[in-house]
């Protein structure tokens, strides 16, 4: 997603209770972190006002407490197994649900097999605040896994909200570097966790720590990270 | 209350497959123990140890009280460990889990019984009055290993701490305010330091200072608290998996070499800490 760089303000930081007077357009959708109160467009939380014209204001901010909401990707781990559904912990205050249907090609007959303690892949079908979220193993336009599913192997790490989303893009540079040099395979979970997988436990020890302290590093920070790495390696 | 969640078997089975390589997950060796950061606050007595990213915070202070009817002649030593969840979720700040009751009888058991401080030294007047010594530990932030943390926290700010200076003519006790005679320092007789195994795999393999997930996922574990005088002053297993003798005296040697670090490191610190404070109240004057 191209963000529009030729904002006619500076980059503005806000805290909550803060009144947007920037967005004057007709038509405004406001994303996350921003409220509509009587008149005003007010911040509900602490970030950078981000805009993508026309209209779409919203603010970045950064946490570790993960709050569901429809359609983002997460990372859980399975806690209860009974027999239409799974109860899966994704962080948020309740557990979410699984039910034992939601993969490709699961029918009565032919359900599948996750055991406790194990990690899958999923999407969140339906979350609102008053009830535990509905999870599902499918994508919902295609119907086929398309990598959702079961997790083995790999190992997991907790990050912050923000990390996860910049983890999502490809070409960040820390994925970038650490690309070049080790083949792995990654799913990165809004919900703060992301499973790392490598071919030795050596490879995947030494991403998962490097991914971890990237958080606050820029980009020559990071290459310095990464070179000392691997002399080290 | 948050119930404490258990690791995912894929976190436990890949925690077993690096031990198996002696490789940890968070990079260190398995006799590696993480780097120990000292940095007193402004008044004698108060310590913040950082064990990598566990926190404990310490507070020496002394009162004068009657002292015990069946101990007339020694003063008091009080530690408090009560562990809020602002270390960890999972802790509850009104009933003590099994965890914090283990954590504060190990502390207990290496300073106090193990005679570190000097209790007789503390007398005023036998029968009347005594210092009593509070220990207050605040346990910060929980990433394993909370134990050999408080432990480094409250023998090095017993360590900083300074009392009033008291004098005694006949019947009549005097205490110096600590801005007319400089406080005077406790009497220490040894460093008692904590250093904690844990165990995995039906005792195959051990690492020394266990992070939070290698704590979730040990079978067993075990603390030993020695001096550099190589005394054992404390050794504690409470369940867990059996150890073979030759495994107990290996980690004893272990601990050994970890405590010299270990006070070395502290001595360093209140040197530097002693200093600073010469030459900012001779600056000042």
């Amino acid at each position: 997603m191209e963000i529009d760089q030729e904002q006619s303000h500076q980059p503005r930081i806000v805290i909550p209770g803060d009144i947007i007077n920037e967005a004057t357009e007709k038509n405004i959708t406001l994303g996350p972190g921003l409220r509509q109160e009587g008149e005003h467009i007010v911040a509900t939380k602490a970030g950078i006002l981000k805009h993508l014209s026309p209209g779409k204001w919203w603010i970045e901010s950064n946490q570790k407490r993960y709050i569901a909401s429809t359609g983002e990707s997460v990372v859980g781990r399975i806690s209860v197994r009974l027999t239409e559904y799974y109860r899966v912990n994704i962080g948020t205050a309740h557990s979410a649900i699984l039910p034992a249907l939601a993969f490709e090609g699961a029918t009565k007959r032919n359900k599948p097999n996750l055991a406790v303690g194990d990690l899958v892949y999923c999407r969140v079908a339906m979350a609102n605040r008053d009830m535990e979220a509905e999870l599902e193993c499918v994508n919902p336009a295609t119907g086929k896994a398309d990598g959702f599913g079961g997790l083995k192997g790999g190992f997991v790490i907790k990050c912050s909200l923000g990390l996860c989303r910049r983890l999502l893009d490809p070409t960040t540079m820390i994925l970038r570097l650490l690309g070049e040099h080790f083949p792995f395979e990654m799913a990165v979970g809004m919900n703060g966790c992301v499973w790392i997988n490598s071919n030795t436990v050596k490879d995947t020890i030494m991403l998962a720590n490097a991914i971890q302290n990237s958080e606050y590093l820029d980009d020559d920070e990071c290459k310095t990270m990464v070179q000392g790495l691997l002399a080290k390696a | 209350m948050v119930k404490a969640t258990k690791p995912s078997s894929n976190e436990r089975e890949f925690v077993l497959a690096a031990l198996k390589e002696k490789r940890r997950v968070d990079g260190r060796g398995i006799y590696d123990v993480r780097s120990v950061q000292i940095t007193f606050g402004a008044d004698y007595g108060q310590v913040e140890i950082q064990l990598g990213r566990t926190r404990v915070a310490a507070k020496v202070s002394a009162k004068v009280e009657r002292p015990r009817n069946d101990k007339p002649t020694e003063g008091m030593l009080f530690f408090n460990t009560e562990i809020s969840p602002m270390a960890c979720p999972t802790f509850d700040s009104g009933s003590r889990s099994e965890e914090e009751v283990l954590i504060s009888r190990i502390i207990e058991k290496s300073l106090r019984r193990s005679r570190a401080i000097d209790t007789e030294g503390l007398c005023i007047v036998a029968g009347e009055k005594v210092w009593e010594i509070r220990v207050d530990l605040h346990f910060l932030d929980h990433d394993g290993n909370l134990v050999d943390c408080a432990g480094i926290a409250a023998i090095t700010a017993l360590s900083h701490f300074r009392r009033p200076d008291v004098t005694v003519v006949g019947e009549e006790v005097t205490i110096h305010p600590i801005d007319q005679r400089n406080p005077v320092p406790l009497s220490i007789h040894h460093i008692p330091i904590c250093v904690s195994f844990a165990f995995f795999d039906e005792g195959q393999f051990l690492v020394v200072d266990p992070n939070y997930l290698e704590e979730r996922v040990k079978k067993g574990d075990m603390t030993v608290t020695m001096n550099i005088h190589k005394e054992i002053c404390a050794l504690s297993k409470a369940g867990g998996i059996p150890l073979e003798m030759d495994q107990v005296l290996r980690c004893s040697q272990i601990a050994l070499i970890k405590v010299t670090e270990t006070t070395e490191q502290i001595q360093k610190a209140l040197e530097t800490d002693k200093a600073a404070r010469k030459s900012k109240s001779s600056g000042a004057k």
